[in-house]
């Protein structure tokens, strides 16, 4: 802030505040022309008003307000420039850019000058950092089944997860389901483990071009048919002997990367699950449009120590009983 | 009660009943969608798919109804009403002044019919599209010229205290609507606000809180000067404290704004300054509080049997309340805890349904007779009854939203010993969840309440002149 604009701040408040006292001041003595407790003389449509003084309890509250008014604009940021007697900031003011923000975060910590966000995350660190550390030494496997891990891990879902996975973990369109054991990249602990620290991105490609409209419709019969649904045979036909495009992610019999031990994500077809519906009409729609699903990467948000607690739960979500698990 | 000084004037009546008529008819319909909207969110399926009756559209048709179409049209009405008996002079630009109430239902319409086929600006209580903006201007500065003319041509030398706030309201408001509402239009039913990022949420709460500030407090303040001294029959309690509190309450006013936006991009000195202003308000607010309720010293009695006198009291009494539960709220570290919450819901609505509607609703009572040449409304015991379902409708509200509120409060900061919070969004929404209901059925009652109005106004409009007599007040 320029010094011309912070004058310019300080010039219309003080004014108001000071304004406002020597208003007070002026009618707590009786300058209108008439006695106290008599009208005023003027009437308006019959009403007349009495020159009463202001009450005296009320006279108090305005000063006292006021006079607190002084004293916070003095002890915190307020005034223009004016920083505030404690020198308290709620965080890195006049930052332009998130990479400013960060930058100035690490010189401010280097120098030993924490704003209050700052404060609070470094407190939240410290009193509560050991709790997840004393986990994160753990197994996965065994935290699993640890009833305080997972009340823990429940309540980093339901804050973290759920407005997508849903609160019962049972994911909606477009957003896998968690407790069926049907993995795009992996259920075992260090599969689920590298999904949440550093997401994962699904590229479905919109095949109209190669396809065309009567080519998905094909295509669409043969996938349906893989899950056993009845199709028209020779639109199914037709399909399956340009299937060969799809096998490289989805596999030449259609079991997914997963079956193959590829990275790609690409869903069994065969299974009749469907991360964006099994309808012909919602099968025609990825065929024609493609997709492109994204798991968030959290280990910035998290951290690694939560995202381990995090992993047991998610884990423990498709592997209820202990005796199922492995 | 009401004693009509003939002063041989030949006041325009015609512009006041036809304001007050439709404030009675938007305060209904106003209302009513109040209500359904409080019921979605307790029977979500109420919205029926239906893309122009869900909560999201239908909402800021609530707002805009309630405050632009009924509290509005009900300023329109007593500030004509007022600024002609207290200059005793007719009103100036008369067909000006008409152009202001076809105008004005032109722009409510407007709203009924945009605002839930989606087309909105976004800004709070500044939804409507540009073209609209344009039409409230216009009727704005028609508004401004006649009620200033008025005011300029007055018979009698002094201005009296209820026009100051009228005068202050609607200077205000003009300034407050050309500023928050420039945008660049990209199409007719489309524009771009010119602010961006923090300066544009600044200079909308700068309004949003001002169209509270001086429409909802200012305006209706002056309705009060008016009305409580006229229905109670005695002298305003202090001129002295109307002076001081009229202009710390407008100094102050203009600065609250920044309170709506506690904790977010805008910067530390903004937010400061707008809570040290909001505390330091709460003095001036009461003195209107305390004017008000000490007129009636030495007649304290009226109230056992005038209802009308009721409603503006208690009208009083709420507006005492959320004025103080106001700077409260702007307090930082209680604003941490109320922000986002239904508290901040139930505030607003012990302002618009406590004070708005009720003094408005007392006005209206008390103007009724006078422009139907009646000695008084058709039922006085229906006037009982509509304070009573009021009232009570009110209080329902108010608490359901403050027990919701302070629950999703404590609710969202909980804490566990790990550091994680201890329960999700949806928990809190399903502790809210009986209280949706509360507030459900305090709306109903207020409407209902509304509804007897409705019919306490028909037959006393249609009744034959003259022909309701004034009840002899026992001495």
């Amino acid at each position: 802030m320029s010094n011309f604009w912070s004058a310019w701040i300080i010039v219309f408040t003080l004014p108001v505040l000071i304004g406002c006292a020597l208003l007070l001041k002026w009618n707590l003595s009786n300058h209108i022309g008439v006695a106290e407790d008599e009208t005023t003389g003027h009437e308006a449509d019959g009403i007349s008003e009495i020159n009463n003084p202001l009450p005296r309890w009320w006279t108090y509250m305005f000063i006292l307000t006021l006079v607190w008014s002084v004293f916070y604009l003095a002890a915190y940021p307020g005034l223009g420039q004016w920083k505030g007697l404690f020198g308290w900031t709620s965080s890195n003011q006049g930052i332009k850019s998130l990479e400013e923000s960060r930058l100035a975060v690490e010189q401010n910590r280097a120098a030993g000058k924490m704003v209050e966000l700052d404060r609070e995350m470094a407190h939240a660190d410290e009193v509560y950092g050991p709790v997840f550390q004393q986990f994160a030494k753990r197994d996965v496997l065994d935290l699993a089944y640890d009833d305080e891990a997972i009340k823990i891990g429940q309540r980093l879902f339901l804050q973290n997860c759920a407005l997508c996975h849903g609160s019962d973990a049972r994911g909606q369109q477009g957003f896998p389901n968690l407790t069926d054991n049907d993995w795009l990249y992996g259920g075992t602990a260090d599969k689920i483990k590298e999904t949440l620290l550093y997401g994962r991105k699904a590229a479905m490609p919109a095949w109209i071009d190669a396809l065309g409209e009567q080519g998905v419709k094909e295509m669409t019969a043969y996938v349906l048919s893989l899950s056993g649904r009845v199709v028209n045979d020779r639109e199914a036909d037709a399909g399956k002997a340009k299937f060969a495009m799809c096998a490289a992610c989805h596999g030449a019999d259609g079991k997914g990367s997963l079956a193959h031990n590829l990275p790609f994500g690409a869903p069994n077809l065969t299974d009749n699950i469907w991360l964006y519906g099994g309808s012909a009409k919602a099968v025609e729609e990825i065929l024609t449009k493609g997709r492109n699903g994204e798991m968030p990467a959290f280990q910035k948000t998290l951290g690694e120590d939560k995202v381990h607690i995090l992993t047991a739960y998610v884990y423990r979500l498709a592997h209820p009983d202990k005796a199922t698990s492995q | 009660m009401s004693h009509t000084t003939s002063l041989n004037v030949d006041y325009n009546y015609s512009i006041v009943r036809l304001f007050t008529l439709t404030t009675v008819f938007w305060g209904i319909i106003g209302m009513t969608v109040g209500v359904l909207i409080a019921a979605q969110l307790y029977w979500p399926a109420l919205n029926f798919d239906t893309p122009w009756l869900t909560y999201s559209r239908l909402r800021p048709l609530h707002t805009s109804a309630v405050i632009f179409a009924f509290g509005t049209s009900a300023l329109f009405a007593t500030s004509y009403y007022v600024v002609q008996r207290t200059s005793q002079v007719r009103l100036f630009a008369e067909k000006l002044a008409l152009f202001t109430f076809w105008g004005w239902q032109a722009v409510i319409v407007s709203a009924v019919i945009t605002l839930p086929m989606g087309l909105t600006s976004t800004k709070e209580y500044a939804e409507l599209e540009w073209p609209i903006d344009i039409l409230i201007l216009l009727v704005w500065v028609s508004y401004a010229i006649v009620f200033f003319g008025t005011l300029a041509k007055r018979k009698v030398s002094h201005i009296y205290v209820a026009n100051w706030f009228f005068g202050g309201f609607i200077l205000t408001v003009a300034a407050l609507h050309v500023v928050n509402s420039m945008a660049i239009p990209i199409s007719a039913f489309k524009s771009y606000s010119i602010y961006a990022g923090a300066v544009d949420a600044m200079i909308q709460w700068w309004y949003g809180h001002n169209a509270v500030g001086f429409l909802l407090t200012a305006g209706f303040l002056g309705m009060m000067y008016y009305f409580v001294p006229k229905q109670a029959g005695r002298p305003v309690y202090s001129y002295r404290l109307s002076i001081v509190h009229f202009w710390a309450l407008i100094a102050l006013y203009i600065w609250a704004g920044p309170h709506h936006l506690h904790y977010t991009a805008l910067p530390d000195w903004t937010q400061s300054l707008g809570m040290v202003m909001s505390v330091v308000l709460f003095v001036p607010s009461w003195g209107g509080m305390i004017n008000g309720i000490m007129t009636l010293s030495g007649a304290w009695h009226k109230l056992k049997t005038d209802p009308i006198l009721r409603f503006l009291i208690v009208s009083l009494s709420f507006y005492g309340m959320s004025t103080f539960e106001g700077p409260m709220m702007a307090i930082k570290s209680v604003n941490a805890l109320s922000h986002y919450t239904d508290w901040t819901v139930g505030h607003v609505h012990s302002g618009a349904l406590g004070w708005v509607a009720m003094i408005s609703i007392g006005a209206i009572y008390h103007l009724i007779p006078v422009l139907y040449k009646q000695g008084r409304m058709y039922s006085i015991s229906l006037i009982n009854t509509h304070f009573w379902l009021h009232t009570i409708g009110v209080v329902l509200y108010i608490v359901a939203m403050w027990i919701s509120g302070i629950t999703q409060g404590m609710m969202w900061r909980a804490v566990n010993t790990d550091g994680t919070l201890t329960y999700s969004f949806v928990q809190s929404l399903e502790a809210s969840k009986p209280f949706y209901l509360m507030r459900f059925i305090g709306g109903v009652f207020v409407v209902v309440g509304m509804l007897l109005m409705a019919y306490n106004v028909y037959k006393t409009v249609r009744a034959k002149d003259e022909s309701l007599q004034p009840v002899p007040v026992a001495a």
